[in-house]
């Protein structure tokens, strides 16, 4: 039977880590998302499911241990928030060029910097265009509700198992902090198999080799374009988005993650106005949504992409609509710590296409 | 039905609790809840306050600048939040301290001297449940029973023993709300 609960994203997501069968999680503390690591460590999951919980001694030390374990094929998590997500992209693009799986979880933080602990979307560029060196994608997930926080869970162990690639759930401090009402899955028993990859004991058997190196520029190209092969099959089997009164829609909001909530209220004031305005909701951002947006761009008058940045996702909206120049298409956001209302976007809103 | 509220006072008045007992009574009653507090260095001494929505459809935004009823336990918090009210909503306080009153005259203004009637019924603690109480009575979302229900879902059960005070100055705060 699922189990209704009234928890804060951040627990929520802990919770289900080790209800989707996760074998270990590794972390640091920093704010917003420290319930992450608090409600693991309150909850002993070692005595649950078996599944370890340790914090290390930095947020390097935890993408390596991340790194390491992953490599033994474990489904295995870290999270941290911005400031602590750059300190692990070296780990990161590391996992992602030795073809590994790994779930992370970024509950976003304004910077940059050491910023402020407060909520924002400015980690869009660094989550879904690499962030670390060398050409690699993450798989990035963006919940934009407390239950979507527990849900993604099990999905991106899946989609990083999948395509043994490192899958970034990227929250923010907004999702992670607030409680609602969230409907848990069961118990998954934390799997037994061993992928054909794994390095984790070579009696009887030829070695297996994970690494990232290749000193021989022929090779590493070769692998290179395996990797790209990978995302070009993430993008067409895995967009995921969600449409919000867009069937009638003479304008279009952009808009993922706690902005998309917010977006979804200053819709409520448009459509009480008689503005027929319509959301689409990235659930990926990369891949990007971008031929559903094309599609729906044709019919727009305007489209409005929202974050809590100083314009980031609104370059992939721009590309997504190159075909219909004539489209404006325009950015609003508050940011570095500050959230907008939904008061604040149905204005911005209002101006930009001269409405008001 | 959506109820758009923020709880505001001093960090340790037991406003956030005050909202995560809302918000369960709310789940108890089967409806939607939010609950999004401020967090950060504004919490440690200073002014704290959380937003809490109940409805019984789903909830969009559960960050909000305008609210249905303002919840005041500080003055710094009546100075913030008074104007955040929508015109016909409600303003509930406890006068403990408050020197500047409330000055709208559209929105419906109410006072709770909930502090000192818990310092009179000797549970200081259960204040914040008088509160709630003056407010269930003005805006009766969710039943008492569903409140102590949610009251118990919310505390660990080494301190259900005290659910009964909670419940007896919840029926308080109804008969004292003016």
């Amino acid at each position: 039977m699922s189990e209704i609960r009234l928890m804060k994203g951040n627990e929520a997501i802990a919770e289900a880590a080790i209800r989707a069968g996760c074998d270990a999680y590794f972390g640091y503390p920093i704010t917003p998302q420290s319930e992450v690591m608090e409600y693991l460590m309150a909850e002993r999951p070692e005595k649950r499911t078996g599944m370890i919980v340790l914090q290390a001694e930095s947020e390097v030390a935890a993408i390596n241990m991340v790194f390491g374990a992953a490599a033994a094929g474990k489904r295995v998590m870290t999270s941290s928030s911005s400031p602590g997500i750059s300190l692990k992209l070296e780990g990161i693009s590391y996992i992602a060029g030795a073809d590994l799986p790994c779930v992370i979880l970024n509950v976003a933080r304004g910077g940059p910097g050491l910023g402020t602990i407060q909520p924002a979307q400015s980690d869009y560029f660094q989550a879904v265009k690499g962030g670390g060196h060398g050409d690699y994608h993450m798989l990035v997930l963006a919940p934009a509700s407390v239950q979507e926080m527990a849900d993604h869970m099990p999905l991106a162990f899946d989609l990083a198992f999948k395509y043994r690639t490192p899958v970034m759930i990227l929250s923010d401090g907004v999702i992670g902090q607030t409680m609602e009402k969230v409907k848990l899955f069961d118990q998954m028993p934390r799997s037994t198999e061993v992928p054909q990859w794994a390095v984790c004991g070579n009696a009887g058997r030829k070695n297996r080799i994970i690494t990232s190196l290749d000193l021989d520029p022929v090779k590493k190209e070769q692998q290179n374009l395996a990797l790209q092969a990978k995302y070009q099959q993430m993008r067409e089997n895995e967009v995921r988005y969600e449409k919000y009164l867009c069937d009638d829609a003479d304008y279009l909001m952009v808009a993922y993650g706690a902005s998309a909530r917010i977006a979804k209220k200053s819709i409520e004031y448009a459509r009480e106005k008689g503005i027929k305005v319509g959301l689409l909701r990235p659930i990926t951002l990369f891949p990007f949504p971008s031929a559903v947006i094309a599609e729906l761009a044709k019919k727009m008058k305007g489209i409005l992409s929202v974050e809590m940045s100083a314009g980031q996702m609104v370059e992939d909206v721009l590309l997504a609509t190159r075909q219909t120049p004539q489209v404006p298409v325009k950015h609003f956001g508050r940011y570095g710590g500050v959230v907008h209302s939904p008061e604040e976007i149905f204005e911005a809103f209002l101006k930009h296409f001269n409405l008001g | 039905m959506t109820e758009e509220i923020i709880i505001a006072g001093f960090g340790g008045q037991g406003v956030l609790s005050m909202g995560k007992i809302l918000a369960y009574s709310g789940i108890m009653q089967d409806m939607e809840v939010s609950w999004m507090p401020s967090y950060g260095p504004e919490m440690r001494g200073g002014t704290a306050n959380v937003t809490v929505i109940l409805s019984d459809k789903e909830i969009s935004s559960p960050v909000l600048t305008r609210f249905d009823t303002a919840i005041i336990l500080n003055q710094q918090s009546l100075d913030k939040f008074e104007q955040s009210v929508k015109p016909g909503g409600i303003l509930l306080y406890d006068n403990n301290g408050i020197s500047v009153k409330p000055s709208r005259t559209d929105i419906k203004i109410h006072v709770v001297e909930a502090t000192a009637e818990a310092a009179r019924m000797g549970s200081p603690k259960v204040f914040n449940m008088m509160v709630l109480g003056a407010y269930l009575k003005l805006r009766p979302i969710v039943t008492v029973d569903n409140v102590i229900a949610g009251l118990k879902k919310s505390l660990p059960a080494r301190h259900h023993h005290l659910l009964d005070e909670n419940k007896a100055a919840l029926i308080r705060g109804m008969e004292i709300v003016a």
